[in-house]
């Protein structure tokens, strides 16, 4: 049996949970907490500690999905979280200005934990609000080798669409090696 | 779709440096906070700026400058009223009375003087409303933003907001890859160019300042108008399992440039696991 994980992260709020709930076969595990920081109220509930997805291939494959902690203070699982990834996805709340510098934060320091590829998820793209993708790409300073995908973490398709292109660009690694 | 947000987020330099960098046309409407204003940039060169409370008309902008009295100003409207600036430019050149350089250069100057005052504002709100340009009868200029994001970037006073930008001294830098302004219309200042010789990922800035004499305050500035311009880029500092320790400052640096960021590589998998993964998702 072999087991493979990528990681979704992000800022608070930028939809990872919804994220991997909208494509795990099982119901996410996750450990959500009654919001009581004022600054944190955008939502009623948070993840604390990680959301936990899974996609099963077959019988000797399975890809599971783990969701980091948004909030800045359960940073210290983020290393543990990495470990061993196939990639990782950094959701951004495409509407959300305000968190696009805690967004390249996170980005760099996945990056330092591992040199696997990534994608950026432009989520939230159904709303007015939303900043284009190759706008996003320059404020987050993503290098043009690396996708920048508008998503929407609620719709299955979009998110397995985030999903296939980080994928690809596994491949894409593996041809040029 | 429309950019906005608020400017205690997302601050004018890194607006400047998306309209730069997406070479966008519109007008960029500052409300809230000091003051109101707007700057109208057409293909990401900044060509005209108002502010509330600031008289952006030419004869205005020509006394300020000391080009003309109030007694000359109050003249030339009394000769031509209800004229746009471009009118009087016009007359004015065509009359002998002021040469075509000087009103270029006086528009070129108030507009660099209102937005590098828009620089320090980190309240109220922002939206940018593309292709609309507010500037019928107005006389426009056209300045590349990479000099006024770097000047911009040395007035900024605020110690809170460079030490938000950088909070961590001991990381590196590298120069980008590939640097999202044109090098030939880079002007750097001698502490600059002091700082940029011993950039390489095995220095962190904080060596880099001790070495240059230079505050935190001092090197902080220096290094976030480098990092805005697009010239250099943060990197972390080597993990300390398996790295050789950083070189001493001021001696040429010999590791591998890809030492310390590690290039991306495919994780330990068989292509044919990611083949198998990825049918199985276009299936769901």
């Amino acid at each position: 049996m072999q087991t493979l994980k990528i990681v979704v992260t992000g800022p608070f709020n930028s939809g990872k949970t919804e994220f991997i709930q909208s494509i795990s076969e099982i119901d996410v595990v996750s450990t959500d907490r009654k919001i009581t920081r004022e600054s944190e109220r955008i939502k009623s509930q948070t993840t604390v500690a990680m959301d936990f997805g899974r996609i099963t291939v077959d019988e000797e494959l399975i890809l599971y999905l783990f969701g980091t902690p948004g909030q800045k203070r359960f940073d210290f699982m983020w290393e543990i979280l990495s470990e061993g990834m196939l990639g990782f996805v950094v959701l951004v709340d495409s509407t959300r200005p305000e968190t696009f510098r805690e967004a390249r934060r996170i980005l760099d320091t996945f990056r330092s934990y591992s040199p696997v590829p990534y994608i950026v998820g432009a989520n939230k793209q159904d709303l007015d609000d939303a900043w284009p993708p190759e706008d996003l790409r320059i404020v987050l300073r993503v290098e043009s080798s690396v996708k920048v995908v508008p998503c929407v973490a609620t719709d299955k398709e979009s998110v397995k669409k985030v999903l296939l292109e980080l994928l690809y660009s596994i491949i894409e690694l593996m041809d040029e090696e | 779709m429309a950019l906005k947000g608020n400017l205690e987020d997302f601050g004018i330099t890194q607006l400047l440096n998306l309209i730069n960098l997406a070479r966008k046309t519109g007008s960029l409407y500052l409300e809230g906070g000091p003051k109101d204003a707007y700057l109208c940039f057409r293909e990401g060169k900044l060509i005209y700026a108002a502010m509330a409370g600031m008289d952006d008309s030419l004869l205005a902008i020509l006394q300020r400058a000391g080009v003309f009295t109030a007694e000359q100003v109050r003249m030339i409207i009394a000769n031509m009223p209800n004229k746009s600036d471009q009118d009087i430019a016009s007359v004015l050149v065509t009359g002998k009375r002021l040469q075509h350089q000087a009103v270029a250069k006086n528009i070129r100057d108030y507009v660099l003087e209102l937005v590098y005052q828009v620089f320090s504002w980190n309240e109220g709100t922002f939206r940018f409303e593309p292709s609309k340009l507010p500037i019928q009868g107005k006389i426009t200029t056209s300045i590349a933003l990479e000099n006024v994001i770097m000047e911009g970037s040395r007035r900024l006073k605020e110690w809170e907001r460079l030490q938000d930008e950088l909070p961590d001294l001991d990381v590196s830098l590298k120069f980008a890859e590939r640097p999202t302004t044109p090098l030939r219309d880079i002007n750097l200042s001698v502490e600059e160019w002091r700082v940029i010789s011993f950039i390489n990922p095995r220095n962190t800035v904080r060596q880099i300042a001790q070495f240059n004499n230079m505050n935190e305050v001092q090197i902080r500035k220096i290094i976030y108008s480098l990092i805005q311009a697009g010239l250099v880029e943060v990197i972390r500092p080597p993990r300390p399992a398996g790295q050789a320790p950083a070189a001493p400052v001021g001696q040429p640096a010999t590791g591998r440039p890809g030492a310390v960021a590690p290039e991306m590589r495919p994780p330990a998998v068989k292509r044919n696991v990611i083949q198998k993964l990825m049918s199985k998702i276009r299936e769901l």
